[in-house]
């Protein structure tokens, strides 16, 4: 399990039961709650958005709740960090393998990442999360920060 | 067997690629084969083949490309990873 994923997300940058129709409004939130934490330029929202139009990021897990994990280039990261929401109704994210086709999301870590060799254990307890069907569905349920801790701690 | 070089790509070349090439490359190890990885772009792996043997990515690639590849989410997602495992080896064992 990811014994220290929270270390990594900021508790500023926790939003729960997201209710929105579309993956950009929730993009944008993210970014926007990772931006007045200090983590990411006000480049970065545009950004990911471009990204994630031409290389997305939705991953397909084969049970109930899909995972997209949005991230871009270093250059509009000042910090590593990670942003997490979850949602109210799933979104439609393209998939990571095939761009044209849809990923039904509900649960999305957006990334800042500006340095490969610190990125390594964030990014591994992230897949390790979302391997786990049981901190998935603890995070589908969480409805405070405390509950996402104790899920992720 | 000598050592096999592969490129890792993803969408930006620090991200989900990372997390492939530590997999990929312990993985590899247990099964005896050393890997030199490699990561970039997926958009810029066309620039980056000279001596590679595999190209794994977790996004679609440039078509036409010279040297076998294998496009995989199974290091992120865990499905179908011993099966992916097992496809690597194959081609690097050719």
């Amino acid at each position: 399990m990811a014994e220290a994923l929270m270390n990594h997300i900021d508790p500023e940058a926790i939003v729960l039961g997201v209710d929105t129709d579309s993956r950009e409004a929730v993009i944008r939130l993210l970014a926007e709650k990772l931006q007045a934490a200090g983590y990411v330029k006000d480049s970065f929202a545009d950004a990911v958005l471009a990204r994630e139009a031409s290389m997305p990021t939705g991953l397909p897990l084969g049970h109930a709740v899909n995972v997209a994990v949005p991230h871009t280039d270093p250059e509009h990261v000042l910090k590593p960090g990670i942003a997490l929401a979850t949602l109210k109704k799933p979104v439609a994210f393209a998939n990571m393998e095939d761009p044209d086709e849809p990923v039904e999301v509900g649960l999305v870590f957006l990334m800042a990442l500006n340095d490969k060799d610190r990125q390594i254990e964030m990014l591994q307890e992230i897949m390790a999360t979302i391997q786990s069907e049981e901190a998935i569905s603890g995070l589908m349920q969480a409805s405070s920060v405390d509950d996402v801790a104790a899920v992720l701690k | 067997m000598s050592k096999k070089t592969v490129l890792f790509a993803c969408g930006t070349g620090i991200a989900t690629s990372t997390v492939v090439a530590n997999a990929v490359t312990e993985a590899m190890k247990e099964r005896g084969i050393t890997i030199e990885p490699r990561q970039c772009k997926a958009t810029e792996v066309r620039s980056e083949l000279t001596g590679v043997d595999l190209i794994v990515s977790t996004t679609q690639l440039p078509s036409d490309l010279d040297v076998p590849s294998i496009v995989t989410l199974a290091f992120l997602t865990g499905m179908g990873k011993a099966e992916a495992l097992d496809k690597i080896e194959g081609e690097l064992r050719k």
